[in-house]
């Protein structure tokens, strides 16, 4: 059954629920970036809870008109309303009192949310909303989905992921260098609510498959675990697109392998899934390259102290330090250093003399901050900061041998 | 320019039109955060060709002018125009290096990526990057001896270092006014020295050099032009001139020792 959801051979509904799911993902995930690098992930998490009191809303409105309470575009276009509210209210609070802005996300979000439970249950009670259907807005689902649905989802994530890639150039200055970016006469405060309007977009559409308490992980998840394998962020947005829509496209077959299990948290399992394996297995950040480097570096301090020890003409006691000595061909068996050993020796102490002038000397601290007693300072300064520092400490000092 | 003059305004402002075709010139800027002015009415005429320095206490409004200038704050009031018209319109002769703290250095970017953000505006929206932006970009890396870093994680890059590549960047715009907030806070020696020279060289090429300044010693051997102030503009023009030490006394108030005046290079009494 999961492999058929998963192959999509579960009925042309089935597979259009799971296409749109998909591209949401990927949508969530590239937007998702952009509101993680601008370090304002948590106001998501305000627009998602304040979508419901619009779903409520716009439920109540449909059937006192006479519609069907439950057309989602009519459903999507109140919870985007009120989502609108929710934002301007932090911004406003965020603007004009000296409320910081997690405090206003915490407020707005929670008032929202009441509210929108209020109005929900009011319409539990009402004849009419009994089959609503209304609460699978919270986790979502895609069961008995409809095909239009499942077209405006697709649709929708599809124009989000359009523009969104059209505008990646201004919206990576405005996320790196928001100053630099107004003096190139960016429209700044306008990217950054274009910014908010796409987050919300995805918000909106993502309320019946993702469910608005969990749509926010779908926004940062990815981002976060796209960042731990990549240091471009043009391949960190397009990962985390990747990593959406994996999520999304796993978590809907799964969900729809058995009855009542509800989307959202499926989706958001694959991803926590995902993100796992990004921190323990990606190169460079990743928790298991961190352990082989430390290794990597322990032997490099061993080696760093023989070449020392040969420097100073002391003995050397430790075991490890003189067999990666004599396995570089750098002392004899006897101890004695060899020829090669000597003028490695001698670049050794030339360097720590520079790194000691580095780390005297002002202006210097990120680079000094590198200084762990074994990266050799060429690979850290430009050729004419070397020569700086060698001017000040003099020509290279020979070495006993 | 005297406060009291018998000219019509008329007069006074076709006088100043000239003045107005200059790389920058700002008239009555004011800013203030909340209630406090932390600019207070400064005109200045920045000189085409020149190097010129910005300098005074801390506090004393030196990156606030700046930034105003180029819309990064909000003036209460003020007239800001470059090389003639209205600075909005001007943006793309103008590079602006900001402050290094400025930004988090995390960020996932290439010392090239950020480079190539100089020249965005050549790489459009959708425009490929292609080989010869890539050369250009890192003729601009070669220009602040940083070659060698250019496929470098930014966040593994000393102070100095940050500072070249901000620089670099800079460098890419291929501007006519280069606006710098303290480039040499907290660089080491040789990336102060890298950095005046590139600075000399776009002088010498015709272009307009303006730096936030906070180090008096150095301020007569780099620049030709300087504009003193807290809040208010105390003077402005060649450092010969005005690098004075009542000029000085005056912009430093008791902070700046009379013997330290004195040992200052370039500031006669």
């Amino acid at each position: 059954m999961l492999w058929e959801a998963l192959t999509l051979q579960l009925g042309y509904n089935a597979t259009l629920v799971t296409v749109g799911a998909a591209l949401l993902g990927f949508a969530a995930g590239v937007t998702g970036t952009f509101l993680f690098l601008r370090k304002r992930a948590l106001v998501s998490d305000a627009i998602s809870h304040a979508t419901l009191p619009g779903v409520g809303l716009a439920f109540l409105a449909m059937v006192a008109l006479g519609g069907d309470g439950r057309n989602l575009a009519g459903l999507l276009i109140g919870s985007a309303l009120s989502a609108w509210v929710g934002l301007l209210a932090v911004s406003f609070l965020t603007r004009r009192t000296r409320l910081a802005e997690d405090a206003a996300i915490g407020a707005v979000l929670s008032v929202f949310f009441g509210f929108g439970i209020v109005l929900l249950t009011v319409i539990q009670s009402l004849g009419a909303g009994r089959q609503a259907g209304l609460e699978d807005f919270l986790l979502g689902s895609t069961a008995g989905m409809l095909r239009a649905d499942a077209l405006l989802i697709a649709g929708g994530g599809a124009l989000v992921l359009a523009v969104v890639l059209a505008l990646r150039r201004p919206l990576t200055l405005v996320t790196f260098d928001p100053d630099y970016a107004v003096a190139r006469g960016l429209p700044v405060a306008r990217l950054d609510l274009l910014m908010m309007g796409l987050v919300m977009a995805v918000t909106v559409i993502g309320l019946k498959v993702v469910g608005l308490i969990l749509i926010v992980a779908l926004l940062i998840i990815p981002p976060v675990a796209a960042r731990f394998w990549s240091d471009r962020s043009d391949h960190v947005v397009l990962l985390s697109g990747a990593i959406g829509a994996v999520s999304a496209w796993v978590g809907a077959a799964l969900s729809a392998t058995a009855p009542n299990l509800p989307t959202g948290p499926m989706i958001v399992l694959t991803a926590f899934a995902i993100f796992a394996l990004s921190l323990l297995a990606a190169p460079g950040r990743g928790v298991l390259a961190a352990a082989l480097r430390q290794n990597r570096f322990r032997r490099r301090v061993h080696m760093r102290q023989g070449l020392l020890a040969l420097a100073h003409g002391q003995p050397i006691y430790e075991g490890l330090t003189l067999r990666l000595l004599q396995h570089a061909g750098l002392v004899r068996p006897d101890g004695v250093p060899t020829e090669a050993g000597q003028a490695r020796a001698a670049r050794a102490l030339r360097d720590e003399a520079r790194w000691a002038e580095l780390r005297a000397g002002p202006g210097n601290e990120a680079a000094a901050a590198l200084h762990d007693g074994v990266r050799d300072i060429e690979t850290v300064l430009t050729q004419d900061q070397i020569a700086e520092i060698d001017r000040r400490i003099g020509g290279p000092r020979g070495v006993p041998g | 320019m005297s406060a009291l003059s018998l000219v019509p305004n008329a007069d006074r402002v076709a006088a100043d039109a000239a003045a107005l075709r200059a790389p920058l010139a700002i008239r009555g800027l004011t800013v203030s955060y909340g209630q406090q002015p932390a600019v207070f009415s400064v005109d200045m005429t920045l000189r085409a060709g020149a190097m010129t320095a910005i300098v005074g206490p801390n506090g004393a409004g030196k990156s606030t002018l700046m930034k105003a200038a180029l819309g990064i704050v909000t003036p209460l009031s003020g007239r800001i125009t470059a090389f003639g018209a209205p600075v909005e319109l001007q943006r793309h002769r103008i590079a602006y290096v900001p402050q290094r703290a400025s930004v988090d250095w995390d960020f996932p970017a290439r010392v090239i990526d950020v480079v190539l953000m100089g020249m965005y505006r050549d790489l459009g929206l959708l425009g490929r990057v292609r080989a010869h932006h890539r050369d250009f970009a890192r003729d601009c890396l070669d220009r602040v001896g940083m070659t060698d870093f250019a496929d470098r994680q930014i966040g593994q890059l000393s102070g100095g270092q940050q500072q070249r590549v901000f620089l670099a960047r800079a460098l890419a715009q291929n501007a006519d006014l280069y606006m710098l907030d303290e480039p040499f806070a907290g660089v080491d020696a040789a990336t102060e020295k890298a950095i005046i020279a590139v600075l000399k060289g776009l002088r010498d090429e015709g272009r307009t050099v303006l730096v936030v300044h906070h180090d008096l010693a150095t301020v007569a051997e780099y620049f030709d032009d300087v504009l003193l102030i807290a809040t208010r503009k105390v003077a402005e023009g060649p450092v010969t001139q005005v690098f004075t030490a009542d000029n000085l006394q005056a912009t430093y108030g008791g902070r700046l020792a009379t013997q330290q005046i004195d040992r200052l290079p370039g500031a006669g009494a």
